[in-house]
């Protein structure tokens, strides 16, 4: 290698990063989990106004995110963090990264969602995780789809379901929690015990689960599986061919579903508190609320916020879905995991 | 079973047989969830094989039943794996000189009998050195395990993962990541030690030399025959794969392909097609220069000196390989967190991770060639008045060549097709393809699969360019011996 194009290599090695370590002032950061979209009209609008550029950082899972975002504490990422949902609040709040804020949005907000009474972790928007299932193998079979989670276990569904193991899944794990808010600590292993005796199949995740097994989705043979009560519009949305009905359906009747909340909230030690605190307003505001069924196929927590035509239609919210608190979740987490995967998997 | 195909290649030319190598390297580099749906539409129970052989025999149940059972895990690390065995294998056969195997069938000995005392032997470093490539990349790589065996074949890492990431209980996850590398630290010590007892020195030869054309019915019939085997195992999977991203309903169709330049909920974060093969091509590219260099390097050294140092440094070299993705992207964090160092938010961090995995690769490809090389050709040379640079240019580089192609190719095609770590490394704005694949497989809807499924078209096609083209590259600059 010649000296001048060592030099240059070593001047792209060390300079590069030094740049991208200042941040320029008029910028700012929102770290988030991979699942975070939102429209490019919005985000410039945000921008336009408040002159300022916002920067994305993406971390993996939310799991992942938060605890990047924990270990990065003592020199932030970011300023703004989105993406912390009710099973990791707990975990978020003990280690005291967020900065309370008391947004004034946060009267449009729905009340029930407001689950940090300080305020450092804001509601953005929430998500049931239920049951789906192919609404043709039912038609087509002649037997009537699933209602409640107690049908799993009827012979009439003996090998017909896929869940995620809630291991290695978030759906799987909010899937869990909704047995376990419905049947009770005491009942839920009893049920799940039915389960494994009705022939569940276990899935890693819900790629693996929907993708390939699930009978409306792929090649698969299981007409039911653990999803989203948001995913039959998504159907519609991303279909080859112009639906006229969603081919899938969500179980949403009472005590079945587990509601998942996403919050956002400032970052502490972000050197942009004045900014930080406009980008938290403009995530609860109608034109981003508005904007998030679309993006990320979850319901705005903005009492205000129309939904879009297509979620109107075809999607279902939970009237009365599971929630378990946070310090709950926090404190049996690993004692329900290690349950689940010996009376279901062992 | 890729050790014949491995003779083939070294051995033959025939035609469409660089086309043929770009394609066994082309599942290196898929990611594991594309992969298992090709494998769930090809032999799950409602797949291609099932539906054909029920069809045929009047069979009421799926006859083939090897979801989440531990063959089906054996079949996909076998097409995940055998292009590593052809390429380190195959590479330092051809370099291998037929005089000594001529010699023994000369003096009366079976193609057998030279097969198994003079070719096995003369390959063991080569063979030895693929084998464990395989079994530390199987041993840590869980993707495949968790998604083809079902959640009854839980692995290390993924228990690291869940340990890590579910239960923040880093101080456990940092003690199961210590007892992999142990592990893998042991077996590598263990492997050094015999390898450097095993190594024997060969006189170079030219490609020219040791390859020829088939002659015969029983060469070509093998040849053929082993072109067979090559498509079942690894056509099979790919072609169903292939078939999914151009068929719907109605037949035929390239509006998968089509909707990848769409935009339809007009997000921040979609990235045109030619923009993502773009940023996963730089990314692997610098990883490439990246990993060749620190690659070579440490090679030279460690086939250089023989001490203890170099004997500790030669398995520690290996970690990088067992270490799971979380542990990277976790430590990356932790550790790179102070200026000068702060690189968490560079885009220097993908080749950086890259690289690092990617690097294990590299020294084991060039060690057997660089150990194998007779040091009284480099003796003749500088005897005869050559500068050391000139004698490294001159007269290791060519011999090294094949062995620095086969370590290129490798870095390119793990760089391409990198996922656990680049998770947690890249930036939403610049994804690289297998990132760009699981964005479409997070979502439901049709339109969204066979998205994934074209992206993963499109990633076969740049390996297999890439792969082309890196070979064209040494035949320019190194040229033959």
């Amino acid at each position: 290698m010649k000296p001048s194009v060592f030099k240059r290599w070593l001047w792209v090695i060390f300079m590069v990063p030094a740049i991208a370590g200042f941040a320029a002032d008029d910028e700012i950061t929102l770290m988030s989990h991979d699942s975070f979209s939102a429209s490019k009209e919005v985000i410039a609008q945000f921008e336009e106004l408040n002159n300022v550029k916002l920067r994305f950082l993406k971390a993996g899972d939310a799991g992942s995110a938060v605890n990047q975002a924990i270990l990065s504490k003592n020199n932030p990422m970011a300023d703004v963090f989105f993406g912390v949902d009710n099973t990791f609040m707990s975990r978020a709040l003990e280690a005291g990264i967020f900065e309370p804020y008391n947004s004034p949005l946060l009267a449009d907000i729905y009340d029930h969602l407001k689950l940090d009474k300080k305020n450092r972790l804001l509601p953005v928007d929430y998500g049931d995780v239920c049951l789906n299932y192919d609404k043709k193998w039912f038609a087509d079979k002649n037997i009537a789809p699933p209602g409640r989670l107690e049908d799993l276990i009827d012979p009439v569904y003996d090998s017909l379901t896929v869940v995620e193991n809630p291991a290695t899944s978030s759906p799987g794990l909010a899937f869990m929690f909704a047995t376990i808010g419905r049947f009770g600590e005491d009942g839920y292993l009893t049920y799940w015990k039915k389960m494994r005796d009705s022939n569940v199949l276990v899935a890693n995740g819900w790629e693996e689960a929907y993708w390939g097994h699930f009978s409306a989705a792929s090649k698969g043979n299981r007409p039911i599986v653990v999803s989203y009560a948001s995913s039959p519009p998504v159907e519609v949305l991303y279909a080859k061919t112009k639906l006229s009905d969603a081919p899938t359906a969500a179980v949403v009747s009472d005590q079945s579903c587990f509601r998942q909340v996403e919050f956002t909230g400032i970052l502490k030690g972000t050197s942009k508190r004045k900014m930080a605190e406009k980008l938290v307003d403009f995530l609860l505001s109608k034109t981003f609320q508005e904007d998030i069924p679309l993006q990320m196929f979850v319901f705005p927590a903005n009492r205000n916020a129309n939904q879009p035509d297509l979620f109107v239609k075809y999607a279902k919210t939970a009237q009365r879905p599971v929630m378990l608190s946070s310090e709950k979740i926090a404190e049996n987490r690993e004692k329900w995991i290690e349950e689940w995967t010996d009376t279901v998997l062992r | 079973m890729a050790l014949p195909s491995a003779f083939v290649f070294a051995r033959y030319r025939f035609p469409g047989k660089s086309l043929l190598q770009a394609f066994s390297t082309v599942p290196f580099v898929l990611p594991t969830v594309v992969v298992a749906t090709a494998f769930q539409a090809l032999l799950g129970a409602n797949g291609l094989v099932n539906e054909l052989l029920m069809a045929w025999f009047d069979l009421s149940v799926p006859p083939v039943r090897l979801n989440h059972t531990i063959w089906f895990i054996l079949l996909a690390h076998v097409f995940f794996n055998y292009t590593v065995v052809l390429r380190i294998v195959g590479g330092f056969w051809s370099r291998m000189q037929p005089s000594l195997t001529e010699a023994a069938s000369m003096l009366g000995a079976s193609p057998r009998q030279v097969f198994f005392r003079i070719t096995l032997p003369l390959l063991r470093p080569a063979i030895l050195t693929a084998g464990l490539l395989v079994f530390i990349f199987c041993f840590s790589s869980f993707g495949i395990i968790l998604i083809l065996g079902g959640p009854r074949f839980a692995t290390l890492e993924v228990e690291i993962y869940r340990q890590a990431v579910y239960i923040f209980n880093l101080p456990m996850a940092a003690a199961l990541s210590l007892i992999q590398i142990v592990f893998t630290f042991l077996l590598m010590w263990v492997y050094t030690t015999l390898q450097r007892k095993a190594t024997t020195t060969l006189d170079p030869e030219s490609v020219t030399h040791t390859q020829k054309r088939p002659v015969g019915w029983k060469e070509r019939g093998f040849i053929g025959i082993n072109g067979m085997i090559m498509i079942l195992l690894l056509g099979f999977p790919l072609g169903a794969l292939l078939i999914q991203s151009f068929l719907t309903e109605e037949g035929i169709s390239l509006i998968f392909f089509k909707a990848l330049f769409d935009n339809p909920v007009q997000s921040v974060f979609y990235v045109p097609p030619v923009k993502a093969v773009t940023y996963s091509v730089v990314f692997a590219l610098v990883t490439l220069a990246f990993a060749l260099v620190l690659g070579l390097l440490a090679a030279l050294y460690l086939a250089g000196k023989k001490n203890r140092l170099s004997l500790l440094l030669d398995p520690i070299f290996m970690l990088p390989l067992s270490t799971s993705a979380v542990t990277l992207g976790f430590g990356f964090i932790i550790a790179l967190d102070e200026p000068p160092l702060n690189l968490r938010t560079s885009l220097l961090l993908v080749p950086i991770a890259h690289t690092l995995v990617a690097f294990p690769f590299v020294v084991r490809s060039l060690l057997p060639a660089l150990r194998s090389m007779p040091a009284n050709l480099k003796e003749a040379a500088s005897l005869l008045g050559a500068a050391p640079h000139k004698v490294f240019l001159m007269i290791d580089l060519p011999i090294i060549g094949r062995a620095l192609l086969v370590g290129a190719v490798f870095a390119f095609t793990i760089s391409l097709g990198e996922f656990g770590a680049s998770v947690f490394v890249a930036r939403p704005q610049t994804p690289t393809m297998p990132l760009a694949i699981y964005r479409f497989l997070s979502q439901p809807g049709a339109m969204n699969h066979g998205q994934a499924m074209a992206m993963s078209s499109l990633l076969m096609l740049v390996t297999a360019v890439g792969f082309l083209s890196l070979e064209r590259f040494r035949i320019k600059q190194i040229g033959e011996f």
